[in-house]
């Protein structure tokens, strides 16, 4: 049975180390892992996507309309804009936080009010204001770690592994921060 | 030991692996973390050249000279390659010799979406696709074997979602073969006619030799499985058959130039129905037809444009697919846009204001062509803005004061210096802005020749773009600094009135290199700001208006001031 992920975001917001964290986390469970990325253009501010696919045997490293079993993402917007991947029954995973794209900022469009509600109507969506805890953990840039953790609280692997995971990823020297923020994000995730 | 990598990383690891000592490229998404990463092993001699076309050439003398040696570049890159490719097929190897070439179907990061493989028939080459990370690693040192064997460069093509797709990968001992005897052969390394007909000869006879090989090389593989449907496919569409059809028969194809012949019929006997499924052009289609072949579903089913996928294959095979839900409304796009304190945004903006026409080239500055600068008519290909602002002014003398050219710095390197050339040489007065921001920005900061170092940092000589303008004739060069605005106003202004050949070097380095110090954000006092939305037409992502006023984001801004000396009310401050 092979299962999908998908990180969203918007480029520069850190989605490359939560996909690496997420890989380690799924090799240490034994799965074949496949995962996609787009580098480039797109990583300059645009909408960004990383793909997932683990299990027993993995063949396309792409996730399409209606497979993803979990959707983690960093904007609200981007949690919107990937809703139609997301499987029956799947999950949400989204930070609150709100970048505005160039059509909000020149005025050709308005951001979406309510994403939160109109996200809850349709899935199961976990939202958290991921930067709020990443900055009490002492920095902004590790918004990205809570919302593993957070994942974390939604999937059935084990602390442990995450932990063992996130010691490979995480250069020593932001470690203790990146626990922090982790354990933050897992609290808020079991809610 | 199993590693997840990434499929340019495997690429590399099969060039470690493989023996290769020499890597000269040029970067490209999806192809640069190959060469960046072969750069990591010490056994490898790694660097990026000035263009694809110095890059081919160099890894081509490193064959000659007896070691395996590779070119890693993007599709594009290849058809600035092409001259040497389409010679160095002739003259073939005395070491191994790969060049990487990666697509990009669907144009995550190109300008158009060509398939290479058109290049591998044209050239004569033999062209290996692989499908996943440990095929990046085992066909690479393949293609060396092969090279080898035929005497001939060999074409590694992936794409984007094989490139940067991360999948498991066998790490095995590196081979160290000898650097082969250089012997002097110029009758088969120097085309001059009278060589180069006898080469021809050897070219025919060795793709009848490798089409031969193809009927049963291992590189294509036969799946039998279920009969009802056989398909016909390689690369990453195999991923995609297979997640769609797990038990379907596949013939995949691992050496697409040259195609077999008898496999194919061989394969249609057994299977009631025949698909062959490839992105962009129909290559292995049109050749299986050409056979006489009946194909029952094809390109007709999954078109010419942009990628597949599973889902894609689904629609086009009328499978059902799974059930989705979505907002009711339309959502705003998100474009990649300039980044916060990116040098480029205040030249875009003056280029704006002054209406001018910009003939544009490629790299992040692409995206001053973006609402709300929107500062930019054309962009072609690497270096084609010099050449389209010569003739365009050429045929429309009155623009010379209405029109500039803007080109990067690691673009001007690239091809940059022959269009100066034609402007000077061929007496037009034009404009060139050449955006120098210190590194090859879009491809995720590379080194190249002006910024004085390697591709391992080490330093070297920095070949500074004003002495090169000047040493090729151009009588007006001089400096600005994008962060100044009225000082580049009339830089520009100045030199668009001048009736001579000028180049303006726009000099500052890219936000987001490490020693570039950002400032602490701005803030806007909200009790001056009267709602003139000046501060809205840098396009800036920081720069939002919230209940009537602007505000400045200070998780995203870097402090440029740029927004600063655009406030007329003086309600942006430090």
């Amino acid at each position: 049975m092979t299962k999908s992920m998908m990180i969203v975001g918007v480029g520069g917001q850190g989605s490359l180390l939560a996909s690496r964290l997420v890989g380690a986390v799924l090799g240490e469970c034994g799965y074949e892992v496949k995962l996609s990325e787009v580098h480039g253009m797109s990583q300059r501010g645009g909408s960004v996507v990383t793909y997932v696919k683990y299990g027993d045997e993995v063949h396309s490293p792409l996730v399409d309309f209606g497979e993803a079993d979990y959707i983690i993402s960093f904007e609200l917007l981007e949690a919107a804009r990937y809703l139609p991947y997301l499987k029956p029954g799947g999950k949400i995973v989204t930070s609150t936080q709100v970048i505005y794209p160039m059509p909000v900022i020149t005025g050709a469009m308005d951001y979406p009010q309510e994403l939160v509600n109109k996200l809850q109507a349709r899935a199961d969506v976990t939202a958290v204001d991921a930067l709020a805890l990443a900055e009490q953990a002492g920095s902004p840039k590790a918004a990205n770690v809570v919302l593993m953790g957070v994942l974390s609280a939604a999937t059935d692997i084990s602390e442990e592994v995450w932990q063992k995971a996130l010691e490979k990823t995480v250069p020593p020297k932001f470690l203790a921060l990146n626990k922090t923020a982790f354990a933050l994000g897992r609290a808020a995730g079991k809610g | 030991m199993n590693k997840l990598m990434l499929g340019n990383q495997a690429v590399a690891r099969g060039l470690y692996e493989a023996g290769c000592r020499f890597v000269s490229s040029y970067p490209g998404t999806p192809s640069t973390e190959i060469t960046e990463e072969a750069a990591k092993y010490p056994e490898i001699y790694a660097e990026w050249a000035p263009n694809e076309k110095v890059a081919m050439e160099s890894a081509l003398g490193a064959s000659i000279a007896g070691a395996r040696s590779f070119c890693g570049i993007k599709h594009v890159g290849l058809n600035v390659a092409a001259d040497p490719l389409y010679t160095a097929s002739y003259t073939g190897v005395n070491g191994g010799m790969v060049i990487g070439v990666a697509d990009d179907p669907g144009m995550h990061s190109s300008q158009n979406e060509q398939d290479s493989r058109h290049h591998a028939i044209a050239s004569k080459v033999p062209m290996l696709e692989p499908s996943d990370s440990e095929e990046c690693k085992e066909f690479t040192k393949l293609a060396f074997a092969l090279s080898e064997e035929y005497d001939t460069p060999v074409i590694l093509r992936t794409c984007t979602r094989v490139a940067h797709s991360q999948s498991a990968v066998e790490l095995l001992d590196r081979e160290e073969p000898a650097l082969k005897p250089y012997e002097k052969n110029p009758q088969k390394y120097s085309m001059a006619p009278a060589n180069a007909i006898k080469r021809h000869v050897v070219v025919e006879d060795r793709m009848a030799k490798l089409a031969a090989a193809a009927e049963t090389s291992p590189l294509n593989r036969v799946e039998m499985g279920k009969t009802a449907i056989g398909f016909i496919t390689s690369g990453t569409c195999y991923q995609y058959v297979r997640e769609l059809f797990p038990k379907a028969s596949v013939l995949k194809l691992g050496l697409v130039n040259p195609l077999p012949r008898q496999l194919f019929f061989d394969f249609r006997e057994k299977v009631e129905k025949l698909w062959v499924i490839e992105e962009m052009d129909p290559i292995i289609e049109t050749h299986v037809r050409a056979l006489g072949i009946q194909v029952d579903g094809g390109k007709a089913q999954t078109g010419l444009l942009g990628e597949l996928s599973q889902t894609r294959l689904a629609k086009a095979m009328g499978v059902t697919l799974p059930a989705s839900k979505s907002l009711d409304e339309a959502l705003p796009v998100r474009p990649p846009v300039l980044c916060p304190g990116c040098p480029h945004r205040g030249l875009f903006y003056t280029l704006k204001k002054l209406n001018l026409t910009v003939m544009g080239d490629i790299g992040c500055y692409t995206l001053g062509g973006m609402a709300p600068l929107g500062a930019m008519d054309t962009t072609i290909c690497m270096g084609a803005s010099i050449g389209a602002l010569h003739g365009f002014t050429k045929m429309r003398p009155e623009s010379n004061s209405k029109c500039v050219a803007v080109i990067g710095d690691s673009t001007f390197m690239h091809s940059g210096l022959t269009g100066i050339a034609n402007i000077v040489y061929n007496k037009s007065f034009s404009t060139v802005l050449i955006l120098d921001n210190s590194i090859t920005g879009m491809t995720g900061h590379q080194q190249n020749p002006t910024t004085g170092l390697t591709l391992q940092e080490e330093e070297t000589y920095p070949i500074k773009m004003e002495d090169v303008c000047r040493a090729l004739g151009v009588p007006r060069v001089r400096i600005a600094d994008p962060a100044k605005l009225d000082e580049l106003e009339a830089a520009i202004k100045e030199e668009l009135a001048a009736e001579e050949p000028s180049v303006i070097i726009v000099r500052r380095p890219c936000a987001l290199l490490k020693y570039v110090k950002h400032k602490p954000p701005y803030h806007v006092d909200t009790d001056k700001c009267r709602s003139c939305r000046a501060c809205m037409k840098i396009g800036c992502p920081a720069i939002r208006f919230e209940g009537g006023r602007a505000s400045i984001d200070d998780t995203l801004c870097v402090g440029c001031g740029l927004c600063q000396q655009l406030c007329h009310f003086d309600a942006i401050q430090e």
